[in-house]
């Protein structure tokens, strides 16, 4: 582990009554690219703030490189952050925002005006350097704003929801550049957003945030197919939670069947909670499936419909499918065994990988 | 129809200006060309600019009102900005603005009774064994209390410059590294400089022709284009003289507002 480069140990916050952190451990590596995910208020960009040194945590250390970081002052941290409104200073013009970090540590101006235009260059708004702020777009402003922020050379740079007053063209844009940039640059990305698609596409790594908790942390393929509770599963991607029990290792029964799956660990007739994703449904013609179900509505979603189904249990199915189904219509639902995912309830992350680490190995 | 009773509404506005804003100046102006017989003449000027005394007075004047001015800006803005972070700071704001509703002269007289002989800060020295010292009409008394009575002035503007800075823009000149100075000079001073330059007007131009003071507190040791102006048109009767002073005081006032004024910044790389 000689490549941690950030680490917070049992860090929480609390605001009067309210704890907006509870015992936070989160360690990052040095070059990867991290997301915490969360909807809002669920600490993480109180997170970010701990570690940009804006906010002092009730309790617990952030360790940067391995030293205790929690008494020295956010401009002598060794991160840069990009701020969520972009923080520039509008009675700059665009060089001299970017300059800004520079000017303060009282470098050379020859060095400044290299350094600047390099920086700029990589953001590809050469050529903007005399603009004021008030004269750019907002996708433009986000450029200085990250400009300002890698001129440093940080170690670590955080963003704070930075994409999230970009409309959706310019936003998806903007996450090839990140991403693109981050791997040349080679530095630790944090990035903060409450957008799962955003985190699932640009990260090498995902803690998604809930009240103040790290719910799960992991790759994005990880996370998406082995969400560890109902939050998660709820909150990336689309999903189909029903309640069921778990007969034995490998056998689960839901809507009164009972179907093969690929879960183990859990105590006989156990209660848990079935999730199967959208896209892993497939419809057949009746009598060729394993749940039965009427098509209520759907929408056409471009690349696929987004269909609405009820089975006679009532539960909802959302389905994605390539091909339009009839409204009304009763049809089937297909699915393989690795499709469905066992969730065991209030399990916590830690028990969730020992027990996947205990049937996996075998 | 509508547009008829649109009008309307400037009429007050307009007869109010008309009366008592231009009217005046061009009053002031057209009797500034007239010497003391009621002939018309240059000769105001001509004697106003090769005058030792009239100069002297002028530059009087600016420097008093510089002092004050200055005096009020260091004591106004670290106030302005203590009061930002201040808790309560709506019953602070209260306490500042609270000297303003009360009425100059009977300020004045105050400080009167404060600065004497046998007032509050003397009798405080003699019980200290320090002895009495004289206070009252000396430049330390005028400028103390021009300065204490045009603080509130001066606070308000930058008190409202130092809320719309952006909180944000100060956070992330401490994240790019910058020291508490300098991002106190390079992010939060120029941020606030319209404030700044609304408390410096407010103040300077009031002060330039303060002359009740100068008579009450500063005991007509300091003589200012205001005192004089007063002189002229009620002792010596030549109101063409106190009027091409008045002249200057205007002239000297869109100087200072046009110094102060926002201009349009000029795009382009600072080095």
């Amino acid at each position: 582990m000689s490549n941690t480069i950030i680490e917070l140990q049992h860090v929480s916050k609390q605001y009067g009554d309210t704890e907006v952190l509870k015992d936070i451990n989160i360690e990052i590596e040095q070059g990867k690219f991290y997301t915490l995910l969360g909807p809002s208020g669920s600490g993480k960009t109180t997170i970010l703030r701990a570690i940009a040194g804006f906010l002092d945590p009730t309790k617990g250390d952030v360790l940067f490189n391995g030293q205790r970081i929690n008494d020295i002052p956010a401009n002598e941290r060794k991160v840069n952050t990009v701020f969520q409104d972009y923080a520039l200073f509008p009675h700059l013009n665009v060089f001299e925002n970017v300059a800004y970090g520079l000017r303060v540590q009282k470098i050379a101006k020859a060095d400044i005006e290299t350094r600047v235009d390099a920086a700029l260059k990589m953001v590809r708004l050469n050529g903007l350097a005399d603009r004021e702020i008030s004269e750019l777009s907002g996708g433009q402003q986000q450029r200085v704003a990250i400009a300002r922020a890698i001129v440093l050379e940080p170690e670590v740079l955080l963003l704070d929801e930075p994409l999230s007053a970009l409309d959706a063209k310019l936003r998806k844009d903007m996450q090839y550049e990140l991403r693109e940039l981050q791997q040349r640059l080679g530095i630790t990305f944090l990035f903060v957003t409450h957008d799962q698609e955003e985190a699932l596409a640009l990260s090498d790594e995902i803690f998604v945030m809930n009240d103040g908790e790290v719910q799960q942390s992991g790759t994005p393929v990880d996370i998406y197919d082995e969400p560890v509770n109902h939050f998660v599963a709820d909150f990336i991607g689309e999903s189909n939670i029903v309640a069921g029990h778990m007969v034995q290792d490998y056998l689960v029964e839901f809507n009164g069947k009972q179907f093969e799956c690929a879960d183990a660990g859990m105590r006989p007739n156990e209660s848990v909670e079935v999730v199967l994703r959208p896209e892993d449904l497939d419809i057949t013609a009746l009598g060729g499936g394993k749940v039965t179900v009427d098509v209520d509505t759907q929408l056409f979603r471009g690349d696929y419909y987004e269909i609405v189904a009820y089975d006679d249990a009532k539960n909802e199915w959302l389905i994605h499918s390539t091909n339009p189904a009839k409204d009304g219509e009763r049809v089937d639902l297909t699915f393989d065994p690795e499709d469905i995912h066992v969730m065991r309830l209030n399990e916590s992350e830690e028990d969730f990988d020992a027990r996947l680490e205990s049937y996996e190995g075998e | 129809m509508k547009k008829t009773t649109n009008l309307a509404f400037y009429v007050p506005y307009i007869l109010w200006i008309l009366l008592f804003v231009i009217a005046p100046m061009l009053l002031i102006v057209y009797q500034s060309f007239f010497n003391i017989e009621g002939q018309f003449t240059f000769s105001n000027y001509a004697t106003y600019f090769h005058s030792s005394t009239y100069i002297m007075m002028t530059i009087n004047s600016v420097w008093y009102a510089f002092l004050i001015t200055a005096l009020t800006l260091v004591i106004s803005y670290p106030a302005a900005y203590l009061l930002h972070y201040a808790k309560h700071k709506e019953l602070w704001l209260l306490l500042i603005i609270l000297p303003t509703w009360i009425n100059l002269l009977l300020k004045a007289y105050a400080f009167i009774g404060i600065f004497s002989q046998d007032g509050g800060i003397n009798t405080f020295l003699q019980m200290m064994g320090l002895g009495t010292h004289q206070f009252l009409f000396t430049d330390f008394s005028f400028i103390f209390v021009a300065s204490y009575i045009e603080i509130p002035f001066m606070i308000l503007p930058i008190f409202n410059g130092i809320e719309e800075l952006n909180e944000g823009l100060v956070n992330a000149s401490r994240d790019l590294g910058a020291k508490w100075w300098q991002t106190f000079t390079r992010v939060i001073l120029p941020l606030t400089m319209s404030g700044v330059k609304s408390g410096v007007q407010a103040v300077f131009i009031p002060s330039l022709s303060l002359f009740m003071l100068t008579r009450l507190i500063g005991g007509n040791r300091v003589i200012t284009l205001g005192t004089a102006i007063e002189e002229h048109f009620l002792t010596t009767m030549n109101w063409g003289m106190g009027s091409t002073i008045g002249v200057i005081l205007i002239i000297a006032m869109v100087v200072i507002m046009f110094l102060t004024g926002e201009r349009k910044k000029k795009g382009g790389r600072r080095a």
